[in-house]
């Protein structure tokens, strides 16, 4: 029988200051963190920066983890909320440094890309919105839409919209594809 | 058909990297970092790191009421077989979930059950051996806890792990303020144990003496807190100095200390002898003794803010406060974010004054350590006059990161301080955090002593009844060198000294820093020689290159050499005398080296063959002589301990 302590358990002994239980915790799910940060941002490096910003800032929100949610739903919403504040604040450093070197440089670096032939799942998700991606990545990742639903703070019908916009969308970029 | 979102899905699995092991190490320890800070302040609001809520019995009647039939005959059955385990208090601090708030037949889940759509299973999980039960598995996912053996073989998952949440807890009238299951961060200094050396290619042996007592006192927390104490933690010289000893003193007129060498017999093998360097200083003459000023600088962080720290710490200081009187000055100065002078110099006849300001201590905040220490010399600064003896004594449950982003540099500014005239001793509290390598690193830095307070006696031991040895140096820089004669002796070993190891030309250089003596100290330095013609030799003599020595000293087994400065000397003296074979072993000697054997189990050592606890408790039995305020009892209680915890 394979049997294991609850992640529910673990993460109540961490927020009343259990560091084994923190770091249990942590190893059982900083994989899985991980891969979703991938998908959310689509670029190692930023998802390299994202797991880091969440297990730095974990310890001080844990205390607020109090059993409502599994734990893991608790803790892709950490992971959304904290991709959010990255754009947000990606955002606010672009139009700060819009200075023309940025520009440029970005221009190139854009060029660039374009010339390697960008590959179908690129493609795809550069087509979607953030809001699209987010619920993309969330489902991917083998949840289904209500606890996508939970972590994003939306209803259901909001994600079974959103999925279905995005199929839309594939769909026809993969008729342009086929066209072209 | 296959929409596209399967192919989505698909690729994106593919896409998908897998972590990346430095990153995802680097990740998880900043994790860990911020949670240890994230506990500090939220120790600072709660008292202790004890959970607040209900005791034991409650929670436990809880739990019972929360729960079905069958889980509550499961846990009536973990009562029974948890006897044991109660009966071990302290076990354990294995990350345990919290049972005390929900119903038991939550608190765990088989994976076969996770079917919900998240599925959570954890691939790194391999199946439970049998019989095996969850709270052990839990244990071996967490490195370095696995010291709890559930009793219950086989049992139900909610009976398991009744167990721990309760070893957790001191059993009913444990008086000891015992650790926290909070996170450890501690760390030791310490070196790989001194290996063989033979004679004949490396004859000279140089190392600094060591007054500390700092690991003999933590060793003691370990064990009486039912673990044994990590080998890293373990300095064997300061275990043996931790004890007095009665050596020859030094006449008036002569130096301020007087070695005493003596060969015995060593217990733990035949065919090898240990020498003994017992090192006396003189006793102090209380009524001539200068003016004392002394600085506390006082770690207020939160994390002090437990019972065996921050408390045990006024308690300790105010037990010194009578040894003072009125020519003596006192200043306190705090450091916990901003560093602050809390008590002006003030004459020590002031006990009012002083046990008010001690009294008004809070801890609350992080630790700025630098700061607070260079503001406490600025006040010793302020104190020092002509023929007084100025310390800072630096109070710290270790907890020394915040500012300080240089050690070297700290470690050069004491120092200096030093050379200027203000020492610096430190006094460790408290354990799960405790950074002994800084401790023994500032306090070699500022000729000062290490100890480490775990209880009020061992206040009473480093404060009071040794009081005129922390506080007054009559030798600094204290060096020994040993020389031995290759015709007589194979191989040698020293027995500790590890991190006080010099280098040879160390010795004659009066610029390289060492350990120093306090008044009435001992101190105890013990070679373990394996004469040439023994049995027990390791190493096979040399065919070729033996060389004979000077006629008339073939009798010598070596030179011993020992180099002191007088306080405030530029110049060093130099004392010398030749180990001679044979004499007499005292009790003092005999105990020494049951001390000797005992640190040596501690660390696994290789050199004590057959000799065990049992061999050494009844030597250490049998040396325990006057021993007068029972610190040598106490030690044969911890190695029976320590002999019953190593079963």
């Amino acid at each position: 029988m394979r049997m294991k302590t609850s992640d529910e358990s673990l993460a109540k002994a961490a927020a009343d200051g259990d560091g084994k239980a923190f770091s249990l915790l942590l190893e059982r799910h900083y994989d899985r963190l991980f891969r979703l940060a991938f998908r959310l941002t689509g670029v190692r490096s930023e998802a390299e920066d994202l797991t880091q910003d969440i297990c730095a800032a974990l310890p001080a929100k844990l205390s607020a983890f109090h059993a409502q949610a599994r734990f893991t739903t608790w803790l892709y919403r950490v992971a959304v909320n904290a991709a959010h504040d990255r754009r947000r604040r990606a955002a606010t450093r672009a139009r700060h440094n819009d200075g023309w070197g940025d520009w440029e440089a970005n221009r190139r670096a854009a060029n660039a890309e374009t010339a390697e032939a960008l590959d179908w799942l690129t493609q795809a998700m550069r087509a979607l919105s953030d809001d699209q991606r987010d619920t993309l990545a969330l489902v991917l990742d083998d949840m289904t839409h209500a606890e996508a639903a939970q972590v994003l703070g939306i209803s259901e019908g909001t994600v079974s919209w959103r999925i279905s916009e995005a199929k839309k969308q594939l769909r026809a970029l993969r008729v342009k594809e086929d066209q072209a | 058909m296959t929409d596209d979102l399967d192919d989505l899905k698909r690729l994106m699995d593919q896409a998908t990297p897998a972590s990346d092991p430095a990153s995802r190490a680097a990740h998880i320890a900043l994790a860990r970092k911020n949670f240890a800070e994230h506990q500090e302040n939220a120790a600072a609001a709660r008292r202790n790191s004890e959970r607040p809520e209900g005791g034991l019995i409650k929670g436990v009647a809880n739990m019972l009421a929360h729960m079905s039939t069958r889980g509550a005959l499961a846990a009536t059955t973990a009562l029974v077989a948890l006897g044991v385990v109660i009966a071990l208090p302290q076990l354990s601090q294995a990350p345990l979930p919290d049972l005390q708030r929900r119903s038991a037949p939550v608190e765990l889940q088989t994976t076969a059950e996770e079917s919900a759509p998240v599925g959570l299973a954890d691939e790194a999980e391999s199946p439970a051996p049998e019989g095996e039960a969850p709270i052990a598995r839990a244990l071996q996912e967490a490195p370095g806890t696995a010291r709890l053996r559930t009793r219950s073989q086989g049992a139900e998952p909610s009976q398991t792990l009744v167990a721990p949440k309760m070893a957790q807890r001191p059993a009913p009238g444990d008086d000891l303020a015992l650790p926290g299951p909070g996170p450890n961060t501690e760390s030791f200094s310490n070196a790989a144990q001194n290996t063989l050396k033979v004679a004949a290619e490396d004859p000279v042996s140089t190392f600094s003496i060591d007054v500390d007592t700092a690991s003999y006192a933590v060793l003691r927390s370990s064990l009486t807190a039912g673990q044994l104490p990590p080998p890293e933690a373990v300095r064997i010289e300061e275990m043996i100095n931790y004890f007095p000893y009665d050596y020859p003193a030094p006449q008036a007129g002569e130096a301020p200390f007087k070695p005493t060498v003596t060969v015995t017999p060593t217990p733990w093998n035949s065919g090898t002898r240990l020498v003994h360097i017992g090192i006396q200083g003189r006793k102090p003459v209380t009524d001539t003794r200068p003016p004392l000023n002394l600085v506390f600088l006082i770690d207020t962080s939160g994390s002090m803010n437990q019972p065996d720290k921050l408390p045990l710490l006024k308690q300790s200081l105010a037990l010194m406060l009578p040894r003072l009187d009125a020519r003596d000055q006192v200043s306190i100065v705090t450091y916990a974010g901003s560093a602050g002078q809390v008590l002006a110099p003030t004459p020590a006849s002031a006990r009012g004054t002083i046990l008010a300001a001690l009294d008004a201590l809070s801890a609350g905040g992080s630790t700025a350590g630098q700061a607070g220490l260079q503001q406490a010399y600025a006040v010793a600064d302020s104190m020092a006059t002509e023929g007084e003896v100025t310390r800072v004594i630096l109070a710290t449950d270790g907890d020394f990161n915040v500012g300080l982003s240089d050690p070297d540099a700290l470690k050069n500014y004491i120092a200096q301080k030093r050379d200027s005239g203000t020492y610096l001793s430190v006094l460790g509290f408290g354990r799960g955090n405790l950074d002994d390598a800084t401790m023994q690193a500032l306090a070699q830095n500022g000729n000062g002593q290490a100890a480490y307070i775990d209880t009020l006696n061992e206040a009473q031991k480093v404060l009071v009844d040794q009081f005129s040895g922390a506080l007054f140096p009559i030798a600094n820089d204290v060096k020994i060198q040993v020389e031995f004669n290759s015709a007589q002796i194979a191989e040698y070993r020293l027995i500790g000294y590890e991190t006080r190891a010099l280098n040879r030309e160390d010795f004659n250089n009066d610029k390289v820093d060492a350990g120093d003596i306090g008044a009435g100290h001992t101190v105890t330095a013990i070679y373990e020689i394996t004469p040439v013609d023994s049995p027990a030799r390791l190493t096979d003599p040399l065919r070729y290159g033996a060389t004979e020595p000077g006629t008339d000293l073939r009798g010598e087994l070596g030179y011993l050499k020992l180099r002191y400065k007088a306080p405030g000397a530029e110049q060093s003296e130099l004392i010398e005398t030749p180990i001679q074979p044979g004499s007499a072993a005292s009790d003092d000697i005999r105990f020494a080296a049951a001390i000797a054997g005992f640190g040596q189990l501690l660390t696994g050592s290789q050199y004590l063959g057959d000799w065990g606890y049992e061999q050494m408790i009844a030597l250490a039995v049998d040396a325990r002589g006057d021993d007068p305020f029972g610190y040598r009892a106490e030690a044969v209680r911890l190695m029976r301990l320590a002999a019953s915890l190593s079963r």
